[in-house]
Order: structure tokens, then sequence, then C-alpha cells
């Protein structure tokens, strides 16, 4: 039949003719740029001009202790918000998937914080995390927890807490999302051959459940380990990396360093660090991906 | 064996409660701070209860910021430019992975995802200066021309989906019959695939709405371009903040994105674990 429609290479050059624009798009402004940062990279390059350094913007980052704390900050923080965006979205996912009244609104409510822009949600985290006025502090003052007004961003600890946390609101939803499509296409007659042998919820969640859920699990923790690492707006809203750097990871840093104060060549390195660190997350997915798939089209 | 005793059933519940108490929270507080008077705000420690809720900031906050409807109205306007630039782009590309065999096929598809996990602030220098050299800095297109190289990725992979889901039998029918490629198009493609288009055009203007920040405090300073996410900041820009008119425009500029997402939550979140979920 395909031949009769049109010979093999005639449907390459059609494919190829409808897919030029959508790939020029993203050449010209996504591909390029890509490359024109690491271009950049070895440059001075600032609002008045340019010249070639060498490594010297390397250099300087990777001998600056600062930027190694950055770096070491970055997985610190990546590793807490993952986790609990996994631990909170499994539990969540689990509750969710329970048989009771009701579960399809709840399936609806618990989206709201993927779906919203960030920049909006985070007014009323700000709102919520104000250290005077906030409900929060509120609470903590009035069970005696907290012994007077407390701003939680504007302390390194908990500023560095409270971000995180954020971010595990806002990343919790889409985690939980996958996780209950996951559970619902596990195959049924696995949970009533289990019932019938005498399996008791609890074994039927770890023998079964969670086995089935795993290439989900191990796909979402990496997906939201790039998307951790990515998530510039929530920290710039909420403290634009400070109170004295205590919340600065790399994507701010970069962007600080590029866009703050207009040292691009600066800036590019740093971009460049993140590039290659996303390029391996990148990788481990597709790779991953592609034996989930193999393994899939051999079942 | 899916009954579950009272007490099971309380000890869910109330894990729902805890949970749900999380992701609705700030949305709760931030609502409730908008009918409250800006007094009842202003009290520490916090007050649980106000007597005199009312609306009036949802009056009172176009007059604090004058531009906010504005605003608003950019948000609308770069969300919906970007959705339907996005679908010209997309339609075409989708309907050749969905249909065609052809080389690097798999390949670039791959590398769709892989562009999927670059966030803009790796690419913003170069952008940044390449805005300013066409001139375009500080205007809609900044915000638009970015906005959709992050969009095409994820549509085409949904709208591929969709494409792939009309049996190719009916086309190889009207062709057999003597159908032209732009007939096939115009009466067989368009008509079934229009929810998925609408889906797909859905999902951009959904990303385009939420991802505005970044591209407009990176490439705007001109209010009059301002996105709202953008243009809410300027409630903080007063002596003392009015939370309660801040949170009121906020709840109001996120409303359009909730509204269409409760509509058709179902198939988006089809459309998108699709992918990384097989059965």
């Amino acid at each position: 039949m395909n031949q009769k429609l049109k010979s093999y290479t005639a449907q390459t050059y059609i494919a190829y003719a409808l897919i030029a624009p959508a790939a020029i798009y993203i050449i010209l402004i996504v591909a390029w740029p890509l490359l024109e940062t690491i271009r950049l990279s070895f440059t001075n390059s600032s609002l008045a001009g340019e010249d070639y350094v060498g490594l010297e913007n390397y250099q300087k980052m990777f001998s600056s202790k600062k930027f190694n704390g950055i770096v070491t900050r970055t997985f610190v923080w990546m590793f807490f918000s993952v986790s609990l965006k996994l631990i909170i979205g499994l539990i969540g996912a689990v509750l969710l998937n329970a048989n009771l009244k009701g579960r399809s609104i709840f399936r609806v409510l618990v989206m709201p914080p993927w779906v919203v822009p960030i920049a909006i949600g985070m007014l009323g985290w700000l709102w919520l995390y104000n250290g005077y006025f906030g409900i929060i502090a509120g609470v903590g003052m009035r069970t005696g927890i907290l012994d007077g007004p407390f701003g939680f961003l504007a302390y390194k600890q908990s500023a560095f807490i409270s971000t995180i946390i954020a971010d595990v609101w806002v990343g919790t939803p889409m985690v939980t999302v996958f996780f209950l499509a996951a559970m619902q296409g596990v195959p049924r007659d696995l949970y009533e051959a289990a019932y019938c042998d005498g399996a008791s919820r609890w074994d039927r969640f770890f023998k079964i459940t969670l086995p089935q859920i795993t290439p989900v699990i191990i796909t979402m923790s990496l997906l939201s380990a790039i998307w951790t690492f990515n998530s510039f707006e929530i920290i710039w809203i909420l403290t634009e990396g400070g109170p004295r750097g205590s919340t600065t990871t790399l994507i701010i840093d970069t962007y600080k360093q590029a866009l703050g104060n207009y040292k691009f060549g600066r800036g590019a390195a740093r971009a460049v660090v993140v590039m290659i660190l996303l390029m391996l997350f990148a990788g481990f997915y597709l790779a991953l991906l592609a034996r989930i798939n193999k393994k899939i089209s051999h079942e | 064996m899916n009954k579950y005793n009272p007490f099971e059933k309380i000890l869910i519940y109330f894990g729902i409660f805890v949970f749900m108490t999380f992701i609705l929270l700030p949305f709760i507080e931030m609502f409730y701070a908008s009918l409250r008077p800006l007094d009842h705000l202003f009290r520490s420690p916090y007050q649980f209860y106000s007597d005199d809720l009312s609306f009036w900031a949802y009056q009172e906050m176009w007059n604090t910021v004058p531009m906010l409807g504005r605003y608003i109205f950019n948000s609308f306007f770069l969300a919906s430019c970007v959705a339907i630039l996005t679908l010209i782009f997309v339609i075409p590309a989708a309907y050749a992975y969905a249909r065609f065999k052809f080389p690097a096929k798999n390949t670039s598809l791959y590398i769709l995802l892989a562009i999927n996990m670059f966030s803009g602030a790796v690419i913003l220098i170069p952008l940044y200066k390449l805005l300013r050299t066409l001139g375009l800095l500080n205007s809609y297109q900044s915000m638009i021309i970015p906005g959709v190289a992050f969009l095409i990725p994820t549509a085409i992979w949904l709208l591929k989906s969709y494409f792939e889901k009309i049996p190719i039998d009916l086309e190889e029918a009207a062709f057999v019959d003597g159908a032209s490629r732009v007939q096939i198009l115009r009466h067989i493609i368009a008509p079934l695939s229009t929810p998925g288009l609408v889906v797909v055009g859905i999902y951009a203007f959904i990303g385009a709405y939420a991802q505005q920040f970044l591209f407009a405090i990176t490439f705007n300073q001109k209010k009059e371009y301002m996105p709202i996410p953008t243009g809410l900041y300027e409630f903080i820009g007063y002596q003392s903040v009015k939370w309660n008119e801040m949170m009121a425009a906020a709840l109001v500029g996120m409303l359009p994105v909730l509204l269409l997402f409760v509509f058709l939550q179902k198939y988006i979140v089809e459309g998108l674990t699709a992918g990384a979920v097989k059965n």
C-alpha cells in the first residue's frame, strides 16, 4: 500500500519538508544558542564587547570556593527536593488510588500547583512564609514553638528549607499524577490472583504494585531531578538566592552572573557546566527510556 | 477485595486530608487573605478569624495597580500568540512523525525529548544578545519567540500520538478513490484530529501562560508589555504591601489557566502520561 502511495524516498522528502519549519525554529532558538553559549564561555563578553580569554572564566570559576559551594548546595537542595517529591507523590498516589468516594474530585484538586504559573503560586508562599503576619509563623507563635515573629526566608537554614518545601509543592502533583496513572495500568488479574491466594493489602502493594510501577518511579526520579535542577523561578522569587547566598543554586548563580551583572562570558561558563550536567541527566534518561521501550516491545 | 473497614477508611481519608492541605493551603490562604481587610492581615500573631469579609480588594486592586487589566490582557495575548505559533510549527511535523518512515526519525524524536530538559536559563545569554541585535528587546516578540521554542517538543509528541490514533485505512481508502493529499488533509485528517488539536493548543496556552515569568524579567522592561506574573510584583513596590489586593489579583491571574485545565485535565493528563506510562 505504502509503495503504491509514494516511494520511500519521496516519502522521506515529504516528511523532511513537513518537519523543516519546526526543526529550523529549534535550531535557531535552542541549538544555536547552546553552541553560542559554549563559544561565549571562552570570551569576556559583556555589553561593551568581547575578546577571547581562553580558559580564564573556567579557571576563575573552578578555583573559587564560592562556586564549589554552589555546586554542592545545588545537589543537596536537589536531593532533598526530589526525594520529598517522590515520597510524598507515592503516598499521595496510593491514597488517591484507594477505591473510596470522592477520589475523582481529589485527583483534580491535586493538580493546581502544577498548572498555575509558578510565579503566581509563589506569591501565596511569600504570604505563608511572612514572619509577622503569615499563618505558619502565626501557628508557631500561638503554639509556643516560636517565641516571636520569624521570617522563614530571612535566615540561611530556614530559607534553604523553605525553598525546598515550595519546590516540592510545585513538583509533587505531577509525580502523583504519573504514579497514579501507572498504578491504574497494573493488570487487575494480578491483584485478584494474589487476593485469592490470601495476600494482604500490604503484600499486594509491595509485591505487585511497587515492582510493576518501578519503571515509572525510575523515570520520574530522573525527570524530577532534571526539573528540580532547572528550578529557577521558585528560588528567584522567594529569596533571589539569599540570604547571603544560602539558596543560590547553579541556575540562580548563572542567571545572576549573566543577566544581573551582564558578564556574559562568566555567565556562559556557568551555563556550560549546567549544560554538561543536564546532558548527563538527559543521557541517563534517554538510555533508560530506550531500554524500557525495548523490554516492552519484546514482551 | 476493595472493601475497606471503617478504621482503614478513616485512616485513608485522614491521609488524603493531610496531603490535600499541603497542596491546597496556599490557594485557600490566598483566597482568605483576599477577602480580609488589610488591617486584619497586619496583625501579629496571625488572626484566624475575621468577621468582615468582603470582595472589596477585588475592586480596589484595579486602582492600586492601574495597569493590571493591561497585564492580564498581555498574558492572554502572549499565551495565545505562542499557542497559535506552536500549532503552526507542530501540525506538519507531528503529522510527518505519525505517518511517514524516514531516516533519523527516532533519533530526532529523542532529541526533541532532550530539548525539554534544558531550561531557558541555559540559553538566555545568546538569546538576549540576539534579541538585542534584532532590536526586539522590550517587545511582545521577545517573549513570544523563546516561548514557542520550548513548547514545540512536547507538543509534537502529544499531537503525534493523536494523529496515530486516526486509522490509516481511512486515508488509504480515500487515496484509492482518487482523493488528493490536500483533500485527504481537509476532509479526513482535519475533522478527525480537531479534538487533538484543541488539547494540544490548550496545553500550549497553559504552558505559555506558565512560563512567561523568566522571559519577561529577562527580555522585557516595558510596563506596557508585561504579563501578569511579573506585573503582580508591582503590588510589592508600595510602602506597605497590600496583601489582600495582591492575593486577589493573583487569583484572578491564575483563574483562566485553572478553568481551562479543570475542563480539559482528563485529555491533557492522558496525553502526557501516555508517553511515560505504557500499559
